[in-house]
This record gives C-alpha cells, structure tokens and sequence, in this order.
C-alpha cells in the first residue's frame, strides 16, 4: 500500500475503525464488519452475564479484525487504568482506546483525569488511544506522556453533530506526531469525509453506523467517504476566494 | 466459603483457585479476566491464586461497545 495507516508500527488495513455498540443485533455487527472492510473494532468490558449468548470476540476473530477495548464508562484514572488492565488479561493486548469522561450528560472527556491515566497506562506498557476533546493543547499534552494516537470529538458522544470545531480539528492535525482519528460525533458519509480532509488519518465511529437505518449500508458509505476524503486531502485541494475565477481561457473569444 | 462474584454471593469449594472459578462464571478462560478485592489479578497467577472466605471477585468480559 502506497498510502499505509500506521499506528504504534502496526499497520491497519482501513482508516475506518468501528464501534460495536449500539447495534441491535451481533447479526448486525456482522453485516456491517463485512460491508466496512474495517481492520479494527472497539469493545467494552462489562461484567460476565451467564445469560449472555453468543460473543462479540467471535464475531470480530471471524472476520479477522484487531480488538481495540475500551475504558467506557470510567469516570477517573485510577477506574480507567484498571479496566485497562482487565482488558489486557482478558483480550492479551496492550492496545486501549483510553475514555475517561466527566459525566454522564455531556460525556465529555475529563482532561484531567485522561491525562493522568494516560500517563500511568503508558507507564505500564499500553499502546494509548485517547478520546479526547477537540483542545490542541490537551493533544499535545497527550502526545508528550507518549500516547499513540490523539482521537479528538467532532462534537459529543452519540450526537451525529460532525465536526463542530473544524479549525481545532486541523490544529491538532498540524501539530501532531502520531495518528489523529476523529472519534465520536460523526453522522453520516460527508462528515467522516470531512474528517479526512482536514487531515485527520483515520475516523472511528459507531452510533452513526449501528444505529442508521440501514447499517451495512450506511458502513459501506462510511468507508467510501473516508476512502474519499483521504484521496482529496492527499490531492491538495484549491483554496477558497471570495471572488469567482474563469476555468475557462479568457483569450481567443470570437468576436461575434 | 462464600465469595462475592460481580456483586453477588457464592458459594465455592475451600481451596478454590481463581481459575476455577472463572471458567465456572464465564464457561472459558478466553476473553475474560478478574479482579480481587479491587486488584487485577495477571491471567499467569490464575491457577495458583486461592481464593478467601468473603473476598470481593470482578469478573469482566468483552461487550459491544462504542
């Protein structure tokens, strides 16, 4: 591939990472793995349930997509490291998406609480994938501790508002010296191109995929966009002006 | 002896080891892991931890998640 996705010297085969949660079905998250192509998928960790059938881990080992586990739910560090720690036991990596978010209202990334258990993770030899806000100051930050990746909001968990703060989202992209992914906010196709355009180098979503009407179909559409948004950001795109310019040659006009 | 496993009581044999114990909540060793009294218990000290009367166990697993 001419074009590699890399993240802590692993290679993805997609820049499109999906969240399982949301979707009514395992069916469905079937569907939709095939239809994305995604090379990796997030999980969250929860207690055992004995009336819990069938399992997510399959479903992701059948179609041969890396697990990504998350700290959802963890309101400080010390929880957040903790689960991060079950969560490598449990599924034998060190890779985590990192959450750790203030309340249960916005959702909203704690920075505080992030930055110190992204510190401590990294400490304890995690490959760190933080949600975060869109801050530029609280990327880089992040990327001092030693995380892996930066993975700003484009706006809160769930609300398929895209990409509200799109300024921010290209300066944490000009600063950056790991991969930045857009997680969370996402709605539909043209805001994951978005995304890309702007820079971002992969996006992760879920609700948008999950809870879509149709979604292998709306999956599909999520990895066309960001397969498109990639191509334009790597073509360069035409600055914008405020006044028109001919793409027509304005010499040789017949008179007539 | 009675433990606590994922808030709720249990009774299991004197001497029983964490591993025993996963694979009788979660059915495999695979995809899970444990936690006791607050602490994450490393999946290579599994057999050899035993367990004590009233200890708190957390015994977590893979879901679909965002």
């Amino acid at each position: 591939m001419d074009d590699p996705f890399v993240i802590a010297g692993v290679e993805l085969g997609s820049r499109l990472i999906l969240g399982t949660g949301g979707a009514p079905s395992l069916q469905v998250v079937d569907e939709t793995l095939a239809a994305s192509g995604t090379a990796m998928c997030t999980v969250a960790m929860r207690r055992v349930d004995a009336g819990t059938s069938g399992s997510i881990l399959e479903v992701l080992d059948r179609h041969g997509v890396r697990v990504l586990p998350n700290t959802a739910g963890c309101r400080t560090a010390r929880e957040a490291v903790r689960t991060a720690q079950l969560a490598r036991e449990a599924l034998e990596t060190d890779w985590v998406k990192l959450e750790v978010v203030a309340d249960e209202r916005t959702l909203l990334p704690d920075p505080v609480e992030l930055l110190d258990a992204a510190a401590e993770l990294v400490g304890l030899g995690f490959t760190v994938l933080p949600y975060t806000n869109d801050d530029p100051v609280l990327a880089r930050r992040l990327q001092q501790v030693g995380c892996a990746a930066v993975m700003p909001l484009g706006s809160p968990i769930g609300t398929g508002l895209g990409i509200r703060n799109p300024d921010n989202i290209e300066l944490i992209v000009s600063e950056a010296r790991v991969p930045v992914i857009l997680d969370a906010g996402i709605g539909t196709a043209s805001d994951a191109a978005l995304a890309l355009e702007l820079g971002c180098d992969g996006v992760l979503l879920a609700s948008a995929v999950t809870r879509a009407q149709h979604p292998a179909r709306m999956a599909e559409a999520m990895a066309a966009a960001v397969h498109a948004g990639r191509l334009a950001r790597r073509a360069g795109r035409i600055p914008r002006r405020h006044h028109a310019q001919a793409s027509s040659p304005t010499e040789g006009m017949a008179v007539l | 002896m009675t433990v606590d496993v994922n808030g709720s009581p249990r009774n299991v044999p004197p001497g029983c080891t964490l591993d025993a114990l996963i694979a009788a909540v979660a059915g495999s060793l695979r995809g899970s892991a444990a936690a006791v009294d607050g602490e994450v218990v490393p999946r290579g000290e599994w057999e050899h931890f035993p367990l004590a009367d009233g200890q708190q166990v957390e015994i977590i697993t893979a879901v679909q998640g965002g």
